[in-house]
């Protein structure tokens, strides 16, 4: 097999694993430090648990999180010497910047895991504040380099070299603000989702005692209000990333939508596949001028297509089904959970029935797919560039043997640690479950 | 100018790894060694060692890379082309030995196997990192068309490459006991202290004569790199006399009851350490790949070099009181050293 497509499959899958550790990192310190928080102002203890089982979650899931992570650091830069050659003279910046975030993770989470009892609920606080910090700061800045690969400024190329280098500029590039907060807010949204899985999942067995009810009731609340916040958030600044894929990255967006001749009044295709002999998506509905109005506020607006570039510019045509799957499952996450905090308050009933649990349930998994179609679409949207207008993947790849040896080894070894995380999960919190909290925490606090 | 003072911060980020690495996956071995002995706590002091540290340890694996290639960028094809096959292996015991390390907390049914799994692959990992010195070094690397190449054959028959491997496990096994008897005895495990005590005074000639073996050993496959070792001879003569009074210190009279000062052991062996890795490196310039990659060569360019500066002495400006607190918290506090229920949460 070629040896280009030999390492974005090794480097592809490395990222696909490590995107829901890392995903779930950010998303569930920041959970943590909502409920340290309403633990304090409420009062309830309750929180207190929550926060402690979903420490304990983190700390078994950064046990993958930071060797995969490591994995990914070291890979970029064995798997893409030539991507990194372009990086280190442009836009080092970040990852300088990004160790520093992970030292305050690492530092502040073990001091709050291992320190807590020696310190006052306001240095916990924020102890745990520092951990979201690192970790969503950590997140900010790698997704800088990604977006710098979309919009690259901050130098100039004379005879092939690259010259008269800004970092600063290259740091603040085009992309940078929407797709950091779209990678941060999706983030958030996907973790939220998969708490209230969890939270629904639980809610729907039989035979609960009333303070565990309670107890995940008040999960679920929170989950369900937090991803409310965020999915909606979510779907505004998707929309400002379109809009900047618009003005910044036309080719990218007119994949993604599957259009293929410039005009205004551009239709938005929904599903369907694109047909370059057609010149159109096949099979999808079209809601006329849609596409013009998201892009440019108008419905008159031009849309630039698919046909302006030459062929072997065009992404592979199948993202555009990537990029509705991500839509699509970010628009119901957001009816889901405002239907079921609606249903809350206008029945203003505390249970919940199952046909509102089970969909609940299928929101974690379905929030962590759209989270992996988003990076997939935004990796391979970009293609055949690794950075966009400047350097081929191609260009940029190793030119070592063994890669197909190792992505075998690799991705064995990724199947192999997500059954094993999963069981040690469902092991830990059956050996310790929630009945045993509510007996040893009455005391402490 | 620029790339001299780039490649001391890559030593020293590198230095800082070495031997957080080797206390690390020293630690987790000795915890699987003692593993359910129960006439010593050396197996708990290892652990209440590695819960609260090994995040940050990996931290500095990853400062290390991001700050060779971010200096280096140039380095990225020579190094990627043949680095790929050591490294990948590094990265899979690694991810490894992390998780089954986290798991082994979590899951008491099979906590045994989860540590020997963890600690055999942590055991590892210092020894196959050293192999990759002698490569860079040179007579193992084959150019074709561009391409970099490692001579498996050559290398894989090379006595050089096991005395690195020989040293690299004596060296993460010496320095993990050292440290961990001056840990005992701040835990006041004196009993503890005395186990690991022994084992730096077996493991500290063994880790000497392995450095002077593959030393020796390289003699016939880069002899220009043993030739400018030579040439700092004094530099590895005072390493030499700082590592004798550092063990020596293991017998010193202590106020505390029994014999030894390990911390003044622990500081002469970081020092000498610092001296030798010094001296290493400097007899390696100005190479990153002998003989077609110098660091002139591979360097970044001047407006990164200067930004990546400040970002990093901003950046070890704000975490040094960071680094001070997390080093009261969890080693000095008696409360932590001595608190035999260690929270659950871990």
């Amino acid at each position: 097999m070629d040896n280009v497509l030999l390492a974005r499959m090794l480097f592809g899958s490395s990222l696909i694993f490590h995107i829901i550790f890392a995903t779930l990192g950010v998303g569930l310190t920041l959970m943590i430090l909502i409920a340290e928080i309403l633990r304090v102002v409420r009062k309830d203890n309750d929180y207190g648990i929550l926060a402690k089982r979903w420490t304990k979650a983190v700390a078994i899931l950064l046990g993958v999180a930071i060797p995969s992570g490591t994995i990914v650091a070291v890979m970029l830069a064995l798997l893409w010497p030539g991507l990194i050659e372009v990086v280190g003279q442009v836009i080092a910046l970040p990852f300088t910047l990004e160790i520093f975030a992970f030292f305050f993770e690492a530092l502040f989470l073990s001091i709050y895991v291992y320190a807590a009892s020696r310190l006052s609920s306001t240095m916990r606080i924020i102890s745990v504040f520092f951990v979201a910090l690192g970790a969503t700061a950590s997140a900010v800045l790698i997704t800088n380099v990604q977006s710098w690969m979309n919009t690259p400024t901050g130098f100039s190329i004379v005879n092939g070299d690259i010259t008269d280098v800004r970092p600063w500029e290259a740091v603040l590039n085009p992309a940078f603000g929407y797709t950091a907060i779209h990678v941060a807010s999706s983030a958030y949204t996907a973790t939220a989702f998969v708490v209230a899985s969890y939270a629904a999942y639980q809610l729907l067995k039989p035979n609960l005692k009333q303070s565990e009810k309670t107890y995940h009731r008040k999960g679920l609340m929170m989950a369900l209000i937090f991803g409310a916040i965020t999915s909606l958030w979510t779907a505004t600044n998707g929309h400002h990333s379109a809009v900047g894929l618009h003005n910044n990255v036309p080719v990218k967006l007119a994949a993604a939508e599957g259009l293929f001749e410039t005009q205004s009044n551009a239709p938005l295709s929904i599903f369907g596949t694109p047909d370059p002999e057609a010149n159109r998506v096949v099979g999808g509905i079209e809601v006329p001028g849609m596409l013009s109005y998201l892009a440019t506020g108008s419905l008159d607006g031009v849309v630039v297509g698919l046909n302006e570039y030459p062929r072997d510019e065009w992404p592979p045509l199948f993202v555009h089904t990537l990029f509705n799957i991500m839509v699509g499952i970010g628009s119901a996450l957001i009816a889901l959970s405002f239907g079921a905090l609606a249903y809350r308050i206008f029945f203003k009933k505390r249970e919940y029935p199952n046909w509102v649990l089970i969909p609940l349930v299928a929101s974690g998994p379905l929030a962590m797919l759209g989270i992996e179609t988003g990076w997939i679409f935004a990796c391979i949207g970009r293609q055949p560039w690794t950075i966009y207008g400047i350097q081929r993947t191609a260009e940029a790849a190793t030119k070592s043997a063994n890669l197909g040896t190792f992505f075998i080894i690799f991705i064995s070894l990724y199947g192999f640690l997500l059954v094993v995380t999963a069981l040690v999960m469902r092991y830990y919190f059956r050996r310790n479950p929630l009945i045993k909290e509510f007996e040893s925490q009455t005391t402490t606090v | 100018m620029e790339a001299n003072v780039a490649i001391v911060v890559i030593w020293l980020f590198l230095f800082l790894y070495a031997l957080g690495g080797a206390i690390d996956f020293g630690a987790g071995f000795w915890s699987m060694f003692y593993f359910g002995r129960k006439d010593t706590t050396a197996a708990s002091i290892a652990n209440l060692y590695l819960n609260p540290s090994w995040k940050v340890t990996n931290v500095f694996l990853v400062l290390f890379v991001v700050a060779l290639v971010g200096f280096f960028p140039h380095a990225a094809f020579a190094l990627g082309s043949f680095m790929i096959v050591p490294v990948s292996f590094v990265l899979i015991l690694l991810i490894i030995r992390s998780a089954f390390m986290v798991y082994s907390y979590s899951v008491q049914k099979y906590t045994k196997l989860f540590t020997y799994i963890s600690g055999i692959t942590g055991l590892l990992i210092p020894a196959l990192m050293l192999s990759i010195l002698p490569i860079i070094i040179g007579g193992f690397v084959e150019i074709v068309g561009g391409n970099h190449y490692i001579l498996y054959d050559r290398l894989l028959s090379s006595p050089t490459l096991y005395a690195h491997i020989g040293f690299g496990l004596a060296a993460e096994l010496f320095l993990s006991s050292l440290f961990l008897s001056d840990y005992a005895r701040e835990a006041k495990a004196m009993e503890t202290y005395e186990v690991y005590r022994k084992n730096a005074i077996i493991l500290g000639p063994i880790m000497l004569s392995m450095a002077v073996a593959a030393t020796m050993t390289l003699m016939p496959e880069a002899m220009w790199m043993v030739e400018n070792m030579a040439r700092q001879w004094h530099l590895f003569a005072l390493s030499l006399v700082v590592f004798s009074i550092g063990y020596s210190a293991l017998w010193w009279p202590s106020k505390k009851g029994r014999v030894g000062q390990p911390r003044v052991a622990v500081l002469f062996m970081v020092a000498q350490i610092g001296l030798a890795s010094f001296a290493y490196g400097w007899a390696h310039m100005p190479y990153i790949v002998y003989p077609d990659l110098t660091i002139y060569e591979a360097v970044t360019n001047k407006q990164m070099y200067l930004s990546l500066l400040w970002g990093y002495a901003i950046g070890m400006a704000i975490l040094v009181p960071l680094f001070y607190w997390f080093w009261r918290l969890f080693l000095k506090d008696k409360r932590y050293l001595t608190d035999k229920k260690v929270d659950d949460v871990r």
